[in-house]
């Protein structure tokens, strides 16, 4: 908000640097995977037909999105591919919808994860956005539906939120195309890497829980050195999750470590950016 | 590179479960509350409301009376039965201007530039007679009620009634062992079974999945609606008082849909317990919240998207149909035309199960598309019945001004009520249309599934029919 100037000069369509291309299916050659994820019905398809031209079905009740969506965009000269998650509600239980959206955002290790929020359910749609969190920190958030919320007397503090979050808001109203030149930015902020985030971990009170997720967190650390998040699969081992269960007994965590590599080489094309 | 002492993995696992055990069974629950205090104190320190939250209020008293385990049934019927009676009662002034333009006036119109080009009658029958009549009755008849028909349900659905019609429909399905999101794919197939078809995806189980496939055509798709107004308007309103005939009318048309729905439990329900056996998983659905519809927007979505996507269909099946209704009534075999040996030979099985030989050709003929059922059976009734003074000519399509005279016309032709109350019923169950079943197999991938999402509906349809017939005769002593 501060940068309004930048802004508007970064995303202005005489900046041939900075422009917006909608690709639409052309995810050829594509720099950086960006996750759309969201509770149900809170304008993923909207966002996601915004950003890649594409005009996938969209409608008022959840579950109209049936297969997921790849599409992709340029922006400012580098090319993203955008994946549409099915809608979910919370990463913690084991239905399959659920499962295909949290395996992408820890396995698929896309750069960005935008979590789309309903502005006017804050509370519930946080709820998915902490679990978010929790398994990464390349996270944009992005409020959408603020038509709404200001029609129902709802104002959201984006720049207060951010801070509690420690990753970027944006406000957006997708249907209007409101506020996307500036979650374009913020994902190719966080894409290449030249912010780094401090995303919020939440607390457990439970002195019962903690004791444990401190001791398998230690051994997980020890076993898989490069994972980031061993808190949250820490957790997801004291609840009995098969699929991690499973991952750990086949030694597929490792794949993780490949993670680190790649943050390694986003970091030195940020820096290089930085430059240019 | 330092080589790390590595923790058995199985380890982890021991501890894991240790640890689990201590911990017991109010992890999840606590980490779940730690969670959402957490949502509740950053949104609440960021969000400002202003005003009262009288929206939210209209919202939850809406939603007591939608949803309520009295009520919101009955409303469910209201809005069905209203949205069938607007659909009724408006398309019929359309639908009489448009057949006048296109079959009265088009009709003899193209036939005179043939005549004035010279075209051969081989030529100008199978074109004008076959093709464009078809295509034209498709038009005029379908396009009025769809018109009105899709933007009334996409302003429901825009409003956010379907995930409610879910919830009150949920506890049925989970008794039939079915996947309660199958009422949002039963709510598609309403429009187009092929469309239902695809909505399954929703639903991640593949047992509950292949229930919802293999019983989604058990809601009547639209190229069924046209045959049941019409039925229902001509053999079951005419019962009733005029001005109670639309009414009455459109409660008809509302049972079948409930036979409909009460069938697609049914069928789950004995699937769930043979050849699909399983529970029914749990889901969470969303009751979103009620936003105005965009009244305009769904307009044009709605009449872009569905209703000229549809028509387009119907027409496109339409066409070809007409071909081979002019070709099988003029193709003389001996004495008779083509059309009249298998009507004759289909005429036993027809009587037996209350319908008759011209309906079974017609839903032959028909597969393609279902929107065609009713030329079909009027051109074939005129043609065997020697009825010369109404249509146009041997083996041609034609349009009725008025229900009545389609009427007589029926009543002519041996027709009664119990024929067009089976023929409502055989319309609501019988086999998909080769779209559906070309969509069954491509979902499913399966050739046993595809042909069993044939049979079951025919055999039901066919058996419903028979014991329909048989009783009503005993009942008539007819």
């Amino acid at each position: 908000m501060t940068q309004k100037t930048i802004d508007q000069c970064e995303i202005c369509p005489a900046n041939p640097n900075a422009k917006l291309v909608q690709l639409g299916p052309d995810t050829n050659a594509h720099e950086y995977v960006i996750a759309l994820a969201g509770n149900p019905n809170v304008g993923k398809s909207t966002v996601f037909n915004q950003l890649t031209g594409l005009r996938q079905h969209t409608g008022n009740w959840p579950g109209k999105t049936v297969s997921r969506a790849e599409g992709a965009y340029s922006f400012d000269n580098k090319r993203y591919k955008v994946i549409d998650l099915p809608g979910t509600y919370s990463l913690l239980s084991t239905s399959t919808d659920e499962e295909i959206a949290r395996d992408f955002i820890l396995f698929g290790q896309p750069d960005v994860t935008v979590v789309v929020v309903d502005a006017t359910r804050l509370t519930r749609n946080l709820n998915l956005v902490l679990q978010i969190l929790d398994i990464t920190d390349r996270v944009v958030v992005n409020i959408n539906l603020i038509d709404e919320a200001q029609r129902m007397g709802i104002s959201i503090d984006a720049r207060g939120l951010s801070r509690e979050l420690g990753v970027p808001v944006v406000l957006t109203a997708a249907r209007s195309g409101e506020g996307m030149p500036e979650l374009l930015r913020e994902i190719a902020i966080v894409a290449t890497g030249r912010i780094q985030t401090k995303p919020f971990r939440f607390a457990t009170t439970s002195r019962n829980v903690q004791r444990g997720i401190d001791r398998l967190s230690k051994m997980i650390h020890r076993a898989f050195p490069s994972i980031p998040n061993v808190r949250w699969i820490a957790l997801r081992l004291l609840e009995g999750d098969q699929s991690i269960i499973d991952a750990i007994r086949l030694d597929e965590l490792g794949l993780l470590e490949t993670l680190r590599e790649k943050e390694e080489r986003v970091r030195r094309e940020g820096a290089e950016y930085g430059q240019a | 590179m330092v080589r790390r002492s590595r923790v058995p993995n199985e380890e982890i696992l021991t501890t894991a479960n240790a640890l689990r055990w201590e911990i017991g069974e109010d992890l999840h629950d606590s980490v779940i509350s730690d969670l959402y205090r957490e949502a509740e104190r950053i949104a609440g320190s960021v969000t400002v409301r202003k005003g009262e939250k009288r929206r939210f209020d209209f919202d939850r008293t809406l939603d007591q009376i939608l949803t309520s385990p009295w009520l919101g049934f009955p409303t469910m019927f209201l809005l069905l039965a209203a949205v069938f009676w607007l659909t009724i009662e408006g398309a019929n002034v359309p639908s009489a201007l448009l057949s006048s333009l296109l079959v009265d006036q088009g009709h003899p119109f193209l036939k005179s530039i043939g005549e004035v080009i010279g075209m051969p009658r081989w030529l100008s029958g199978p074109l004008f007679d076959g093709m464009y009549l078809s295509m034209a009755w498709v038009v005029s008849v379908m396009l009025p009620p769809m018109a009105i028909f899709f933007p009334l349900f996409t302003l429901l659905e825009d409003f956010g009634y379907l995930p409610r019609v879910a919830f009150n429909l949920d506890f049925f399905f989970r008794k039939a062992g079915a996947h309660g999101k199958q009422a949002l794919t039963m709510a598609m197939g309403y429009g187009c079974n092929a469309a239902g078809i695809v909505a399954t995806r929703i639903i991640d189980s593949p047992r509950e999945r292949l229930i919802a496939i293999l019983t989604n055509n058990f809601s009547l798709c639209n190229g069924r609606w046209p045959t049941q107004i019409l039925i229902a308007t001509i053999f079951i309103g005419v019962l009733a008082p005029p001005y109670f005939a639309g009414a009455v009318s459109a409660l008809a048309v509302v049972a079948v849909v409930l036979l409909g729905i009460a069938f697609t439990f049914l069928v789950s329900w004995m699937l769930s317990r043979t050849i699909l056996r399983g529970t029914a998983s749990t889901f969470s659905l969303e009751l979103p919240p009620y936003r105005p519809p965009r009244i305009l927007q769904t307009l044009y979505t709605s009449l872009i998207d569905r209703t000229l996507i549809v028509l387009w269909r119907a027409i496109v099946w339409a066409a070809p149909a007409g071909l081979v209704i002019w070709l099988v009534s003029n193709i003389q075999i001996g004495d008779a035309s083509l059309a009249a040996h298998i009507v004759h030979s289909l005429d036993p099985v027809g009587l037996l199960i209350g319908l008759n030989g011209i309906i079974l050709l017609a839903y032959i003929i028909a597969i393609p598309a279902n929107e065609i059922i009713i030329p079909t059976v009027l051109m074939l009734t005129v043609l065997l019945h020697g009825i010369v003074d109404v249509g146009i000519g041997v083996g041609v399509l034609f349009e009725l001004d008025s229900a009545d005279a389609i009427a007589s016309l029926l009543h002519a032709g041996g027709w009664t009520l119990l024929t067009g109350v089976n023929l409502m019923l055989f319309s609501l169950l019988h086999n998909p249309c080769s779209t559906t079943l070309y969509t069954i197999y491509k979902e499913t991938g399966s050739m046993k599934w595809t042909l069993l999402s044939a049979v079951i509906p025919l055999v039901i349809g066919l058996g419903v029919c028979f014991f329909v017939a048989q009783i009503w005769r005993i009942v008539a002593g007819g």
